[in-house]
């Protein structure tokens, strides 16, 4: 059993400004549970909707990970759910401690382990349950939080300890994942959205888009109170939104190696989407922090536990003749949206590359990286609608796929790290590219 | 006989020089209006050009498509044609409040009437432009949507969307302005009701097997998987 040591802080030592800015949001019974938690050290959000059939073991993990790893520490899981319809958040708030005592080293643990359930809509909106997780850290006054997605398969006790340690014992603002993928996976991540964050922000943060992440009380007090959570538009992308907001905060960052990655991001498998919760919000972030990163040059690592990163490379099966085919009927069909975002001699490099037969298909970094620096400018300058501009670049990202795709086909993991970092190096040299688009397109 | 001739001549030539005196100031009232029309007009087309230009009024054109129409029909860029446009419209009312002043009879009736008017041409001239810029958004997103969807004939879908509007907007600019608004709302009507039957026919017979696609994907879960089969999760 474990023993409830600690009694719960009286209600008012609670954040009360918080609590009336909070108010209209989290549901009155919510707050209640809250407040009968009082303040906690440990915070484990996780945003679920009918996880029902994964969600049992990462509990169990999270729960094992708490008691091995922080027994001394108050603890408290938070469920924000999007109206799941399997049971999830009564296994959540339901979960047997006893049976993860009995798995985990039969430690037990010195405080109380709450866990609470709460609905905040009835579809899902991540930018909405990470709301609802950050408020419940402003109330708990939680020193440090992880987020943990509902549907990893593959999740540790360790994991916990990985992405919250640096947060409470070495004073880290964010602490973000790094996976173990195979070559093929995640190529929105290794193709465009870490090598545009990198050049521009200067930082080599290998997953800006992160499922898993933990960060401290203080860094999640300044996104709350920071992000627009009103508009629609601010609350989406919003894994990638806190990444930019500690970069450019001037927070603490590092790295933990977490394993494979085996959950796919279903809720951003449709490509425009994702798209608008990566490169959308990079672009918007952008705009508003010029002065920050147009004098930066080069870039820097970041302190990382365990290795950088990890590339699988067991063959399987990729459509590459649907990716040849969308990103030439994409060239020829957009060619009047193409005129309006990029300059001529870019436009018909990409109409040569169309004409091009799929074996001989190769769409140079070089090219990729003045068109990606070409969409970034024609989005400040919001030549077209924005969301049209994202929407856009779709097409030219599967052709930089495929190219990604023929080059590495045969590469063992160490060549196509060599061939990320390359692309790298290739957006950081480009950077003046960059400025000079961003000042003088018109 | 004589003296009559002579009498009745000097009285005409006075009437004359009598009514060309009381004409005269009034014409040189209609001179002086339409020279400070011109004057006000001129500045007001100056203002309107640097106040399109301020609000990138030529990009929102492009965006539209109106600028490319300009542009083949010759017409100067759309800010220039406005803002002539300004200029015309406030040196002509100028000119017509100088005309009224002159008193000829039955000019004052069509002179309000044109003043009535305007109201209506600026609603129907806005109701164009602002049409015109929800056409161009709306075959944009149509066209981007195809596009990444992998639907067949974006371009014409997109060229349809673009019409269908454009079609809507006339016929309510021509309503706002009064012109043939019977003939509008019928031939609307049967334009419209013609589309949509073509469509509806296109998409039930010639289009059943993409009808067909296109309900499995939405409606039966293991054929969206099956689309899905070798492509890469992006994130």
């Amino acid at each position: 059993m474990i023993e409830e040591l600690s009694t719960p802080e009286s209600p008012g030592a609670l954040r009360t400004d918080v609590k009336m800015t909070e108010e209209g949001f989290l549901t009155d019974d919510f707050v209640r549970q809250l407040i009968n938690v009082g303040e906690i050290d440990i915070l484990v959000g996780l945003p679920t909707c009918n996880n029902a059939k994964t969600i049992g073991p990462v509990i169990a993990a999270i729960q094992s990970g708490i008691l091995q790893w922080f027994s001394r520490d108050r603890a408290a899981i938070i469920d924000a759910d999007a109206g799941s319809r399997d049971g999830t958040p009564e296994l959540v708030a339901g979960a047997s401690i006893d049976d993860v005592q009995q798995r985990a080293f039969n430690r037990v643990a010195l405080r109380t382990l709450h866990s609470i359930s709460t609905q905040y809509g009835s579809s899902v909106a991540r930018g909405t349950a990470l709301r609802t997780i950050l408020s419940a850290v402003e109330l708990l006054r939680a020193k440090a939080t992880a987020i943990i997605s509902p549907d990893s398969s593959n999740i540790q006790p360790d994991w916990l300890r990985v992405l919250l340690k640096p947060i409470s014992t070495e004073n880290f603002d964010l602490v973000l994942p790094t996976y173990a993928r195979h070559k093929f996976e995640g190529l929105l991540i290794t193709n465009l959205l870490y090598p545009v964050t990198r050049a521009v922000y200067g930082l080599r943060i290998r997953e800006p888009y992160a499922s898993e992440f933990a960060f401290s009380g203080r860094m999640g007090s300044q996104f709350l109170a920071q992000n627009s959570w009103n508009d629609e538009s601010a609350r989406a992308g919003s894994e990638v939104r806190i990444t930019l907001a500690a970069i450019t905060g001037g927070f603490r960052i590092g790295q933990s190696f977490l394993g494979a990655k085996n959950h796919v991001e279903q809720h951003a498998a449709d490509l425009v989407l994702a798209l608008r919760q990566t490169i959308g919000v990079l672009f918007w972030s952008m705009e508003s922090n010029f002065s920050l990163w147009s004098n930066k040059t080069g870039s820097q690592p970041i302190p990382t536990t365990g290795t950088e990163q990890e590339f699988t490379i067991h063959p399987q099966r990729v459509n590459r003749k649907r990716l040849h085919e969308m990103f030439r009927s994409g060239v020829v069909e957009l060619e009047s949206v193409f005129r309006s975002i990029l300059s001529p001699p870019t436009l018909a490099e990409l109409q040569r590359i169309a004409g091009l037969e799929e074996d001989d298909f190769y769409y140079s970094a070089e090219w990729w990286v003045k068109t990606v620096y070409e969409f970034a400018a024609a989005h400040h300058k919001a030549v077209i609608s924005r969301d049209h501009i994202i929407q856009a670049l779709a097409p030219l990202f599967r052709g930089r796929a495929l190219t990604f795709l023929l080059e590495n086909r045969s590469s063992s993991a160490a060549e196509v790290e060599a061939n990320i970092e390359s692309l790298c190096l290739e957006f950081e040299r480009l950077k003046p590219y960059l400025l000079e688009m961003w000042a003088g397109r018109e | 006989m004589r003296e009559m001739i002579v009498s009745e001549l000097t009285q005409a030539v006075q009437e004359l020089a009598r009514g060309f005196a009381r004409f005269l100031p009034r014409l040189i009232v209609l001179v002086i209006i339409a020279f400070a029309g011109w004057v006000i007009a001129y500045f007001l087309k100056l203002l309107a050009r640097s106040i399109l230009r301020l609000i990138k009024f030529d990009r929102l054109s492009e965006n539209a498509g109106a600028s490319q129409l300009l542009a083949r029909a010759a017409l100067p860029p759309s800010s220039e044609l406005l803002s002539r446009f300004v200029f015309w419209v406030a040196w002509l009312g100028f000119i017509l409040l100088g005309i009224n002043v002159l008193g000829i009879f039955g000019l004052h009736e069509q002179i309000a009437h044109f003043f009535l008017f305007l109201p209506r041409l600026f609603v129907a001239l806005f109701i164009m432009f602002v049409g015109l810029l929800a056409a161009g958004f709306f075959s944009r997103a149509a066209l981007l949507a195809a596009v990444n969807g992998n639907w067949p004939s974006p371009r014409l879908l997109s060229i349809s969307v673009r019409a269908i509007i454009i079609v809507f907007v006339l016929s309510m600019s021509f309503e706002e302005l009064g012109i043939a608004e019977q003939t509008v709302l019928v031939a609307f009507g049967i334009a419209f009701g013609a589309v949509m039957l073509g469509l509806a026919i296109a998409f039930g017979t010639g289009g059943k097997d993409l009808a067909r696609r296109f309900l499995e994907n939405r409606l039966v879960r293991g054929n969206k998987e099956d689309k899905n089969e070798d492509e890469l999760s992006p994130l």
